[in-house]
């Protein structure tokens, strides 16, 4: 633990901490560029100069200089400040003045450093380079002149995203950051780079010339596109959110988040539902909520409660569940499934909750020296998992993945794809100190948990027991214990006559044909079109909602933006519905319906994450799984109906997915 | 040899990037790109009498040592002694550096430019290509050029004609001095330890 004295205030730094480190914890402000604390350091910016005793009498890159004991840091002299000043008027030599018309401005590293730290005018007054605009996909836009070299996007694709697809071409003055033959970028997290440019050079593309960032209004929200929970923002103005971008949280996204997290949101103000609809003579009319209600109504009369059934699709949040549960427990049903994918978990033996959660946290992830992958959909199921999993195998972890060969972004061993590789698995991992496996929901199939749950993976202070699950809703609705033995097979094999859908579009409805339908959800998707009637909600970001990560971790999003037209909250749908049901739900506000969920779980009542300790499984009497893994079926851009909507995704189907070049620069070729 | 696609090492050369990539310790074959491309760049010349590196090229040598494209494109463009579009038979790159000039560089462009050849292109005939580059590492025989894999030292504006002429008329001249003297050496001949003690 090496001393320093940093201006003066002495400071006891951790070993390996970098000058810059240290500076920091003296509650020094250090101006930088290329260094960022979740990228390799590569010390080319110049920018965070401080003077360092003993050592050469120049001032150094503090990013790269390693904190020793006895260290005299200076960070105000004059010396420091006139370097500050000479960086930067280096570094804004070529950079362009455009910022009126820039879609960084307002929130640019360049700008405001130049504005503490520069000197106010240059003293170059030749041409300035100008440099080509690189395509790199639909999502990232460049304006490469304004590219300061930081190489922080290069870093990125390498380090976190494993796609090895961007770089520096040419050098010194005519150095451009460019992806391979300007193809569009493949990774699933490529929109995190925009975030990491400290200028406007990456900036969004679905948003170019939107809005500037002062306009904005900040909402913190949850991300429902996959169980991971990912920590955003919401930036709306009048009423729409233009924009997602990540907020910081170490046990959960880092700062990163998923591509569909960042630009599915422009699918919010597409085919939206925003009036009731009820089939009549086979055809969906518009109608009234007293109309809709009244139609359910009739046809629930006299309906016994072993009739009625309820799915519960992949973007609910807890409230929903707990009324929709609540709603069909008041009808006289237990019926409420929300495995649409054919996980056996949730119901005996794998009942508790320890064996649906990602055991290790996502965090804890990074500690494994040895992961098991059943199922490799991973980069599409959870990206942002992978890059905790890419971290651990920088660190030394060895992959394994049983499953069809895909490219992981990070060295693999695939064991190929059939489950009985289970029983056979390396000794490397069998062996390992802190192994971990995960195993994808689809593929979570009983004979598969009991065979996983065998290995040892659960040791004195490690669980590596863990379930990757790819829907928001899926961990809080097994808390909640909405499931039905035998899940939706068994519900397809006794059909009720009253089935509530809970935005559920992804399966086959075709087992519930003879079933009235009443779909609750946003989007007119493939639902929607087989119900008989629509009741239109509000998606995600248009009501505060408590979702459950894979973790188990319970994280609260609040409303950005109010849903269109008609549409309500979901959870007050179900209220009034159960109202005109003839069914008392004992409450009238979020705060009250919050209360009872508290109640009844208390693990869901607050925020944070409540322990579950491991529960062994009764593993008897499983025959050995084989066969082939269960594949993703759903593209990564059309996950779910908001995505599906989304013309940004559209385009990443067709520019990334397809590879075709977009249309601008058809024309021109 | 089209699109360059079918570019395959020869037996040779197959054997020596073998033997270029065994230098390197396992796992650090990535190191062993810059022998690779320039042993490529030299196939190529053999093979197609101009040396230069085409993307086909530069994939199929990543491909080799596992080494991302990107990546490998990022060293080739780094160093400019990868030429990434084709030049002409003979690459002429003349020192434009502070003691190569002071010592008259300019009379050597001057002859280049008086037989046609423009900085960074190549002549018509498809024979010269011309680079001005900073310092060959020969400055005690200012002004140097640099002729494909051979260095003219000592030049005027004559002795530059000359070389230009003969390697036009598909001679070789000479390599080094072109006054004549070793190396280095002074010129007309050692000016102490004039004796062999």
């Amino acid at each position: 633990m090496p001393k320093v004295t940093v201006d003066g205030i002495e400071v006891e730094v951790p070993a390996g901490a970098t000058v810059m480190q240290a500076c920091e914890m003296a509650g020094k402000e250090i101006p930088r560029f290329c260094y960022h604390e979740r990228l390799s350091i590569a010390g080319n910016c110049r920018m965070c100069l401080v003077e360092v005793s003993p050592g050469p009498p120049k001032p150094q890159a503090s990013c790269a200089l390693p904190a020793a004991e006895g260290q005299v840091i200076t960070t105000t002299s004059e010396k420091v400040r006139k370097a500050r000043e000479g960086v930067m008027e280096f570094l804004l030599i070529n950079h362009p003045l455009d910022c009126p018309i820039c879609d960084q401005g307002g929130e640019c590293d360049l700008q405001d450093q130049a504005m503490a730290y520069g000197r106010g005018y240059s003293r170059f007054a030749e041409n300035k380079r100008a440099v080509t605009e690189k395509y790199m996909g639909p999502l990232v836009k460049t304006v490469m002149t304004r590219c300061i070299h930081c190489t922080r996007c290069v870093r990125f694709a390498e380090e976190v995203a494993g796609v090895e697809e961007i770089g520096a071409l040419f050098r010194g003055e005519n150095m451009q950051i460019t992806s391979y033959l300007e193809q569009a970028v493949t990774s699933e997290v490529s929109g995190n780079i925009i975030d990491l440019c400290p200028v406007g050079a990456l900036t969004a593309k679905p948003t170019a010339f939107t809005a500037r960032p002062w306009e904005l209004t900040r909402t913190d929200t949850i991300d429902a596109m996959d169980a991971v929970g990912s920590n955003t923002v919401a930036h709306s103005r009048s009423g729409t959110v233009i924009r997602i971008t990540p907020r910081v949280n170490d046990d959960v996204n880092e700062e990163w988040i998923s591509d569909i997290a960042r630009f599915g949101v422009d699918g919010l103000r597409e085919r939206r539902l925003d009036r009731p609809w009820v089939r009549v003579d086979g055809r969906l009319r518009e109608a009234s909520w007293a109309a809709a209600f009244a139609s359910i109504a009739a046809r629930a009369e006299g309906v016994p409660g072993e009739r009625v059934a309820a799915l519960v699709g992949p973007m609910a949040a807890l409230e929903e569940m707990v009324a929709l549960r609540d709603l069909l427990t008041g009808l006289g049903a237990s019926r409420i499934e929300c495995r649409l994918d054919g996980s056996a978990v949730g119901e005996a033996p794998f009942a508790d909750r320890s064996h649906w959660r990602f055991n290790t946290t996502l965090a804890g992830l990074e500690q494994a020296d040895s992961i098991l992958l059943v199922g490799s959909a991973i980069r599409h199921d959870a990206p942002l998992v992978m890059t905790r999993i890419r971290k651990a195998v920088r660190a030394g972890a060895e992959l394994f993945v049983i499953g069809e060969e895909r490219e992981l972004g990070a060295p693999a061993t695939f064991l190929g794809d059939d489950l009985s590789a289970l029983a056979a698995l390396p000794e490397a991992f069998l062996r390992a100190e802190r192994p971990a496996a995960l195993v994808e929901s689809r593929n979570a199939r009983a004979e598969v948990l009991a065979a996983v749950a065998a290995l040892p993976l659960v040791r004195e202070g490690w669980n590596g027991f863990n379930l990757l699950h790819t829907d928001a809703s899926r961990v809080g609705a097994l808390e909640l214990g909405l499931v039905v033995p035998g899940g939706l097979s068994a519900l397809a094999a006794d059909p009720p006559e009253l089935l509530f859908l809970l935005g559920v579009d992804e399966i086959d409805l075709a087992p519930f044909a003879g079933a009235f339908k009443v779909y609750l959800g946003s989007h007119g998707d493939r639902g929607a079109a087989a119900a008989d009637v629509i009741l239109p909600a509000a998606a995600w970001l248009e009501k505060p909602g408590t979702f459950v990560n894979m973790e188990g971790r319970v994280q609260r999003s609040l409303r950005a933006v109010f849903p269109p037209g008609d549409a309500r909250e979901d959870w007050t749908i179900l209220r009034a519905l159960a109202d005109r049901l003839g069914v008392r739900l004992p409450y009238d506000d979020l705060a009250t319906l919050r209360r009872r969920i508290a109640h009844e779980w208390p693990q869901l009542g607050a925020e944070g994450l409540a322990p579950a300790p491991w529960v062994a499984p009764d593993v008897a009497g499983f025959g050995a799984p084989s066969g082939p893994t269960v594949r993703r079926s759903a593209g990564f851009y059309t996950a779910t109906p908001i995505l599906r909507a989304s013309p940004t995704m559209a385009a990443c189907v067709a520019e990334i997915v397809e590879g075709r070049k977009p249309q601008l620069l058809e024309a021109a070729a | 040899m089209s699109d360059f696609r079918d570019f395959r090492w020869t037996p040779e050369n197959a054997r020596e990037a073998e033997r270029i990539i065994a230098r390197y310790p396992k796992g650090r074959e990535a190191s062993a790109i810059m022998p690779l491309l320039w042993l490529a760049q030299n196939q190529m010349r053999d093979e197609t009498g101009i040396a230069w590196l085409p993307l086909p090229v530069i994939e199929y040598v990543a491909a080799q040592i596992g080494m991302p494209k990107i990546r490998a494109l990022e060293v080739a463009t780094f160093y400019t002694m990868y030429n990434l579009k084709p030049i002409g038979r003979f690459h002429v790159q003349v020192c434009g550096t502070t003691p190569c000039w002071l010592r008259g560089s300019d009379e050597v462009f001057r002859a280049c430019f008086d037989r046609g050849l423009k900085k960074g292109e190549t002549t018509p005939d498809g024979l010269f290509t011309l680079s001005e580059v900073e310092c060959l590492g020969a400055c005690a025989n200012a002004p140097v050029m640099q002729v494909n894999d051979d260095n003219y030292e000592d030049l005027s504006y004559e002795t530059t004609l000359a070389v230009l002429d003969a390697l036009a008329a598909g001679r070789t001249p000479k390599p080094g001095s072109q006054i004549g003297r070793t190396a280095s050496c002074p010129e007309g001949g050692p000016t102490t330890l004039k004796e062999l003690a």
